[in-house]
């Protein structure tokens, strides 16, 4: 998704996310009418379907890297599940996705949160919307801090892991050039049809 | 439970300022329980000063008068009572034994008291506690003196030392009865009671030293009469200014007090000691409870902190909720864990706050006994302790309430954006 600054980019992902509702119309989101549906319901969608990645800081500073990757496994017993499908333990999995981002060795894993740097961090934010497998990835400009280098590899190990487990990516950016890399890609400023009221 | 261990991590992470908070609570939390300790200590052992006494009888003015002067030597007697009204207490087919005081003089702001041998096997306190001597006997020669512990302290007494009594009860007198020394014949063990701030004299001893005065004023006759010829004379006193009486069954105790206070040949007044001290420590409870309300107020300041420490943090920390929330957390969560950090802060600080006070308290209650005779065992962690932490949580929740209300509010508005 596409579009510059203003142009209800927030908006749309709170709305998709489930933390806003629509004043008006309806929102589907992987085949649950969430429009009119309680918060506590909507949170628990969200904990269970979708991962989120924003720009920055994404991390509680409290938490150690692993307990910040497992975070959504306290939330859905759905993915606490999935996870232990996958490895047998929350840890082993969070482990185990962040040794596919690149982050392993002990050393890296017993640091503060704070103390990595921006890149470990997105990818660590990458593994805790990954962790349990959630059917839609939704990913906030996650690479507008990155340098060009760092950014594709970002991209590719993020897109990578989502076709693994046949998670849908959301992947909301300024930057035309990534496009390519994508099946479909929307302009926002395009479909955009709320009409703003008169200012002046 | 989740968003406790949440609330933990989150309070540990910011250990330094939530330590802060914790200590405030502590402080305010020792600070009431430990008045409230006190508070305790200091009324047992005022209700202890004195037991096994069932009448204290003096001239007729107000119980809480008579008390005073007569069991916490403050104040004076408004007025004397004869030999003669004394004897025919004592003679009673009912009344056990009497012990009668004779107060006016003092040594160096230490209250005298004129009485007989019986005092020191009658008087009891704390229960049964009986008078033990630390040092020495009790008097034999009419200038034989014993003084209580805090006497012996506060002026390096000790056995067989000299003594002068000065008439009158100021700190400093200008008439003092120099010419009949008197010599301290014994020293009493510490009791926690006025007794330990008293010098103890025969009756005949005060009769004695007042040879020759007339009216409370020293005529050149006391000073013609020596020691030796006192030791010669007929030293029966005219008046005493209270006595203690013990019954032989407490049943005929209202009887008696009764026959006394409508004595026909004086004004008496006879009161049991357990209803006067009662009365007594109302007065003193004005005090007590402006002492309570100042440190519940400490307990309110602290909890205070609590809220302010909160309340500051919640704006810096709209990113974590935002983090909360994008993970699946709800709003509710968010409410949780910010009550949940408020109540652990104050459960965190009264904790240390009762394991401060009980260290101290290990540390200073026997000094605290040894100097001030207030007894501060069987002040053991209580079930007011309990109510205490209990109390302290439950306020901290209802204070928590509100920012986490504040931050309920905020995770709805924010959503999943994050301001910078």
């Amino acid at each position: 998704m596409r579009g510059p600054s203003g142009s209800g980019k927030s908006t749309l992902l709170g709305l998709i996310a489930g933390v806003l509702t629509p004043d008006e119309g309806e929102v589907r989101v992987l085949g649950e009418t969430l429009s009119g549906m309680s918060g506590a319901r909507r949170d628990a969608i969200r904990a269970a379907h979708i991962g989120v990645i924003f720009q920055l800081f994404n991390l509680l500073p409290y938490l150690s890297l692993i307990e910040n990757v497992a975070l959504p496994c306290r939330f859905s017993s759905m993915r606490r599940e999935r996870a232990l499908a996958a490895s047998g333990s929350i840890e082993d999995e969070a482990r185990r996705l962040l040794a596919r981002l690149g982050l392993d060795g002990s050393d890296i894993l017993k640091k503060p949160v704070r103390e990595l740097s921006v890149g470990q961090q997105q990818r660590v934010a990458a593994a805790r919307a990954l962790i349990g497998g959630p059917e839609l990835i939704i990913a906030d400009e996650p690479t507008s801090a990155l340098d060009d280098n760092m950014r594709d590899r970002f991209i590719a190990l993020l897109a990578e892991e989502a076709e693994a487990r046949g998670s849908t990516l959301l992947f909301v950016s300024h930057d035309a050039a990534l496009a390519k890399r994508f099946t479909r890609q929307i302009d926002l400023a395009e479909i955009n049809r709320v009409q703003l009221p008169e200012l002046m | 439970m989740q968003i406790v261990r949440l609330a933990l991590a989150s309070l540990f992470n910011r250990r330094f300022t939530a330590g802060l908070t914790i200590l405030s609570v502590a402080l305010s939390v020792m600070l009431f329980v430990g008045v409230e300790k006190v508070r305790q200590g200091a009324r047992d052992s005022f209700e202890r000063t004195i037991s096994g006494t069932d009448l204290i009888v003096g001239a007729r003015s107000s119980a809480i008068n008579l008390v005073l002067y007569s069991v916490f030597r403050i104040g004076d007697a408004t007025n004397n009572i004869t030999w003669d009204s004394y004897q025919r207490v004592a003679e009673r087919d009912d009344v056990a034994w009497t012990v009668p005081l004779s107060l006016g003089d003092s040594h160096r702001g230490f209250r005298v008291v004129g009485t007989t041998t019986e005092f020191f096997e009658r008087y009891q306190y704390a229960g049964d506690q009986t008078l033990a001597f630390a040092d020495g006997v009790v008097f034999s020669d009419l200038f034989d003196a014993v003084i209580g512990a805090d006497v012996a302290r506060e002026l390096g007494y000790s056995v067989d030392d000299p003594i002068i009594v000065s008439h009158g009860l100021g700190d400093v007198s200008f008439t003092e009865h120099d010419d009949k020394p008197f010599r301290i014949s014994g020293v009493l063990a510490q009791t926690g009671t006025p007794v330990d701030r008293s010098v103890h004299v025969s009756l005949e001893a005060i009769e004695a030293i007042h040879l020759g005065w007339q009216s409370g004023v020293q005529t050149p006759m006391s000073r013609m009469i020596t020691p030796d010829q006192a030791r010669q004379l007929n030293l029966r006193p005219n008046e005493i200014t209270a006595f203690l009486v013990g019954m032989k069954s407490r049943v005929r105790t209202l009887q008696a007090q009764r026959d006394i206070n409508t004595y026909r040949g004086e004004p008496l007044q006879a009161v049991i000691p357990g209803v006067a001290l009662s009365q007594l420590w109302q007065v003193v409870g004005v005090a007590e409870r402006a002492l309570i309300a100042v440190s519940l107020f400490v307990v309110i300041a602290g909890l205070v902190s609590v809220l302010i420490s909160i309340l500051t943090s919640l704006n810096e920390r709209r990113r974590e909720m935002a983090i909360l929330r994008s993970v699946g957390a709800g709003p509710r969560d968010v409410f949780w864990l910010l009550v949940s950090e408020a109540v652990l802060l104050a459960v965190l600080g009264s904790l240390l706050g009762l394991g401060l006070l009980y260290a101290g308290l290990g540390v200073a209650a026997p000094w605290i006994n040894e100097r001030y005779g207030v007894a501060l065992t069987g002040l053991g962690p209580g079930l007011f302790d309990l109510y205490m932490v209990l109390g302290v949580a439950g306020a901290a929740f209802l204070l928590g309430a509100f920012p986490a209300w504040r931050a309920f509010r905020q995770s709805l508005a924010d959503g999943l954006s994050i301001k910078l």
